[in-house]
């Protein structure tokens, strides 16, 4: 119980998660700059974003929200959150070898952000947050069958099996599942499922500044708001984690392994930073056009590969 | 520039130790984070884009922790320009009265501080201190954006 209390909390739970992940916005926020020929934000600048908005900032209620909805929906994202990265950082990182069906049970989890995304947006009674809320929901219909498609392709891949930690074993012996034909065209469908998954730039269109003003979370302030930086902190370390089970084999913490593993993470970001920083953002048509049929053509394209051996 | 500004252009916050000594928690996290939200009365437009220049990449208020934000419920700062008007005196109280309290007002520009050359025009509605309350003044038609960089520093190091 405590020990479980232990995973849940601190190591591969909620603390190590919030810490790399904040980490690893910085990082997503210098390349940024860089890309642009910029200094870019200090070192420890998501801490500083997420201690201001929690500790100093002033939480409004909108006054024809609905106010428990509203202030609970970033605790479920966050909750959603940790829960979905503690099952995919066990298995990942050896400390447990999870259960059977994880896969499924994770993949339903890392739907629960956006979920509460919708539903906060929807409380605080804004105008545009409706319009980020309806946004968002249609991109959850786009990508998440073109997700589902790329976990069915592997589990396939891996002789049926449906718990993390065998598909990771499931690569140990040969290559990795990136060193096929078919493994490279699911990591294409994969990363552009994470750039909607996350909100990032060609699919930000649920949170887009410039045309409706930060969208779903146009009403979010002070706290509320710091939980949900909390939750995008945290899920842009766990979704690159889960790629990295998926695709390179895990990873591995000894010796020099340490080295390769964080190499795997900042390279994943790092693909989703370049896509971020060179692409501007679609249309909401489009990007359900780009997953409903290019996307979902690419993954079966895999599948058939997957059936011939390639 | 002073010794205090030179803190803030440490990229690597080599003096952050310091600083935290000094300032205390919270108050540090607030100076190394603001939020920007831009009101923009009946402008010219010179201010605007001299505000805007601050975040390109020759002068990129980013490396201060800034960022522009499209809510006014994210803000920290609200940057006023232009000459206020009737029709914009609703509008700004309504915009400072939905922004989250520890606010900054920061007015940009001759129209911001003064009026400048609509002080005496029959639409004008009093500069942005008669109606709500401002932290700080950059004068200029239009400021520098050195001139805008210099006073947030100062406004951050008071």
């Amino acid at each position: 119980m405590l020990k479980d209390l232990f995973y849940y909390l601190i190591y591969p739970g909620f603390l190590f998660v919030a810490v790399a992940g904040g980490l690893l916005s910085f990082f997503d926020r210098k390349i940024t700059a860089w890309v642009q020929f910029r200094k870019g934000p200090p070192l420890l600048q998501p801490f500083y974003d997420f201690f201001k908005l929690l500790l100093v900032k002033e939480t409004i209620i909108p006054a024809k929200g609905s106010r428990i909805t509203f202030l609970l929906a970033p605790v479920f994202s966050l909750f959603g959150a940790t829960v979905s990265s503690v099952l995919i950082f066990l298995p990942l990182l050896g400390i447990k070898t999870g259960f059977t069906g994880d896969v499924i049970v994770i993949f339903y989890l890392l739907t629960i952000p956006s979920l509460t995304y919708i539903i906060g947006a929807l409380a605080s009674g804004n105008p545009f947050a409706s319009v980020g809320a309806s946004r968002e929901m249609k991109l959850v219909v786009s990508y998440e069958l073109s997700f589902l498609l790329v976990l069915i392709a592997l589990i396939i891949k891996s002789d049926m099996s449906i718990s993390l930690y065998d598909i990771i074993n499931a690569q140990q012996p040969a290559n990795a599942f990136i060193g096929s034909i078919s493994g490279v065209i699911l990591f294409i469908v994969a990363i552009f499922c994470l750039q909607a998954k996350l909100g990032l730039v060609p699919f930000d269109m649920a949170e887009a500044e410039t045309e409706i003003t930060h969208g779903s979370f146009i009403e979010y302030s002070g706290s509320a708001y710091a939980l949900i930086k909390l939750t995008k902190y945290i899920m842009l370390f766990t979704l690159p984690a889960f790629i990295i089970a998926l695709f390179m084999r895990g990873i591995n913490l000894e010796g020099i392994g340490i080295l390769w593993a964080i190499l795997k993470v900042l390279a994943v970001v790092l693909i989703l930073t370049l896509i971020r920083n060179t692409n501007p953002r679609v249309r909401i048509s489009q990007a359900m056009r780009f997953f409903f049929v290019w996307m979902n053509l690419l993954a079966i394209i895999a599948i058939v590969l997957i059936f011939f051996g390639y | 520039m002073d010794e205090s500004a030179g803190y803030y252009c440490d990229c690597f916050d080599i003096f952050w130790v310091l600083k935290f000594k000094k300032l205390g928690f919270k108050e540090f996290c607030f100076k190394k984070s603001l939020f920007l939200f831009h009101f923009g009365g009946a402008s010219c437009n010179n201010c605007d884009i001299e505000i805007l220049d601050c975040l390109t990449p020759r002068y990129d208020v980013e490396r201060f922790g800034m960022q522009l934000v499209g809510s006014v419920r994210h803000a920290d700062v609200l940057l006023v320009n232009g000459s206020i008007n009737k029709k914009d005196k609703p509008r700004l109280l309504e915009i400072y009265n939905q922004a989250p309290k520890p606010i900054i007002v920061v007015a940009i520009g001759a129209c911001g501080c003064t009026g400048g050359i609509f002080a005496e025009g029959n639409t004008f509605a009093g500069p942005v201190d008669k109606i709500i309350p401002v932290d700080a003044y950059i004068p200029g038609c239009p400021p520098k954006p050195e001139a805008i960089l210099a006073g947030i520093v100062k406004l951050l190091s008071k």
